[in-house]
């Protein structure tokens, strides 16, 4: 018997567009995509809601699809006991942004570095934006697909 | 009269013996307190999320020893879970309970190291880190038996372990476990009410508890830090759900709670190991799939489960070919590096020692 159970992606969907008008793009049965300039409002109502509880962040992954990069946030609620998952969509392949969610959880410090490092994403508002695993003047992002 | 002091900056590591591993922190000094730290990482850096880009889901097993060396077993299990997961199917029986006892005697080799190298960097000179490298040396005789390597064993595989243990591991196991309680106890009357420990890590470095769930922070350094949360609990995989643990919890979050949690964390996995021995029964230990997985297209998983360090959790995403098309690793040690900063700056120079120590972070896990 699991204690801790995902979240009804349902549920989760109605909460966030009370919340933060007009951020989902669209949710399937395990995750739900929102608008990438909406990443830094969103992450703070997922904390800061009572019934939602988003305290803990576990891991931000970022996944290249070629014609967009993927960034997954699974996130974990310490006192509600339940977890889910919010994905974002970032098209292009130069001069990628996106807003940093440093601010609402300090955990992402590492992972939005390392992102930028090896993937090539930049965290507006981090307030420690370099590399993080490379040195300074690598040449490139080694996992992104095109690399080799 | 006062003396004019400014801050210094010195470099401790990267190749320092009590960094665990090459690891370099930027400390800023003024006198001997710590007025600013940088924990730099990377030297380690091989690429093990690429190089999962270009083998194929069994070869991947082989990368999982290499992140935390000294728990390759978990890291072995976490993988092969989230294949599991990936592939929609399940161990079984008598695989998913070698897996749960490997992978408790490794969180009893790698909490013993980490016992060991705190008192080491306390200043112990060798004794406890030699008691505990005794018992330790032991557990790697058993992997032995289990798969024929002691450090990067790569016996669990995606559908359960890659054989049964042979008949002569359950007397050698019984025999271990007889032993090991006395030795245990011989460590904890050294050092666990000794009156010099318990200065030097009482009340140092506090970690609150709001600060570590921010951070992101898991395993005893949050535990310690008094939230019994620990994903054999909260989130059952193998066997968990089947064998009775109590979860050790920390009331301050110092130092030495840090240590204290694994010390009984330790008798907690020998109780997680005594009760899968009762009730472990014959039959196949590994599902028969074929040597090639080929995962769905479009699908992905989330695998964690709870390492000796903390969450441990791959993310795979599949392409329908015969490798991930992306394999995250969430690395606990790198996680619980965030708080360094916090624990340290206020601090003096013996105590940064101290403090890095009672983390037990691991660099091959760090750099990946």
């Amino acid at each position: 018997m699991a204690i801790v159970a995902p979240v009804a992606v349902e549920n989760l969907t109605e909460r966030l567009q009370v919340g933060v008008p007009d951020a989902v793009v669209e949710w399937n049965n395990y995750a739900l995509w929102v608008k990438p300039s909406s990443i830094a409002p969103v992450s703070q109502f997922l904390c800061d809601d009572p019934e939602l509880d988003f305290k803990f962040l576990n891991s931000i992954s970022a996944v290249d699809f070629i014609e967009y990069f993927e960034l997954s946030y699974h996130l974990t609620s310490i006192n509600r006991h339940h977890t889910a998952l919010v994905k974002t969509k970032v098209f292009g392949r130069e001069n990628l942004s996106i807003s940093s969610v440093y601010n609402v959880w300090r955990g992402a410090d590492f992972q939005e570095r390392e992102i930028w490092d090896l993937m090539g994403i930049h965290f507006e508002g981090h307030p420690n934006m370099k590399r993080i695993m490379l040195w300074e003047g690598f040449p490139g992002h080694p996992l992104r697909k095109d690399y080799l | 009269m006062t003396i004019r002091t400014e801050p210094m900056t010195v470099n401790v590591g990267p190749q320092h013996p009590s960094t665990h591993g090459v690891f370099r922190l930027r400390v800023t000094f003024d006198g001997e307190e710590i007025i600013e730290v940088e924990p730099v990482f990377g030297y380690l850096h091989r690429g093990t999320e690429k190089l999962a880009e270009e083998r194929n889901y069994v070869q991947i097993v082989t990368l999982t020893d290499r992140l935390d060396y000294v728990s390759s077993m978990i890291n072995n299990q976490g993988y092969c879970l989230a294949v599991e997961k990936l592939l929609e199917v399940e161990a079984p029986d008598r695989g998913k309970y070698l897996r749960t006892i490997s992978a408790e005697l490794q969180r009893i080799a790698s909490h013993l190291m980490g016992i060991g190298f705190f008192l080491q960097d306390l200043g112990t000179l060798g004794t406890p880190l030699m008691y505990a490298f005794r018992t330790r040396e032991r557990i790697l005789d058993l992997f032995e038996m289990l798969c024929g390597a002691r450090v990067t064993v790569s016996y669990a595989r995606p559908g359960g372990v890659v054989s049964d243990a042979p008949a002569d591991f359950w007397p050698a196991l019984d025999n271990f476990m007889q032993l090991f309680h006395s030795e245990i106890s011989e460590i904890e009357q050294l050092v666990l009410e000794n009156e010099i420990v318990l200065i030097r890590t009482r009340d140092v470095s506090i970690l609150p508890l709001d600060m570590a769930i921010n951070c992101s922070v898991s395993g005893p350094v949050l535990r310690a830090s008094g939230l019994a949360w620990d994903w054999r609990k909260m989130e059952p995989y193998d066997v968990y759900d089947r064998v009775e643990f109590d979860v050790p919890v920390g009331t301050k979050g110092d130092n030495y709670d840090r240590f204290w949690v694994r010390v009984q964390e330790i008798h907690q996995s020998a109780r997680i190991i005594e009760q899968c021995v009762a009730q472990i029964e014959p039959g196949p230990v590994r599902l028969d799939l074929p040597l090639v997985l080929h995962p769905k297209p479009g699908t992905e998983a989330y695998g964690r489960v709870e390492a000796s360090k903390g969450e441990l959790a791959f993310f795979l995403v599949s392409d329908g070919g015969i490798s991930p098309y992306r394999c995250k690793i969430r690395s606990p040690s790198l996680m619980n590096l965030t708080v360094t900063e916090h624990l340290l700056v206020g601090w003096k120079l013996a105590d940064m020692i101290v403090t890095l120590g009672s983390m037990d972070i691991n660099l091959g896990e760090v750099d990946r």
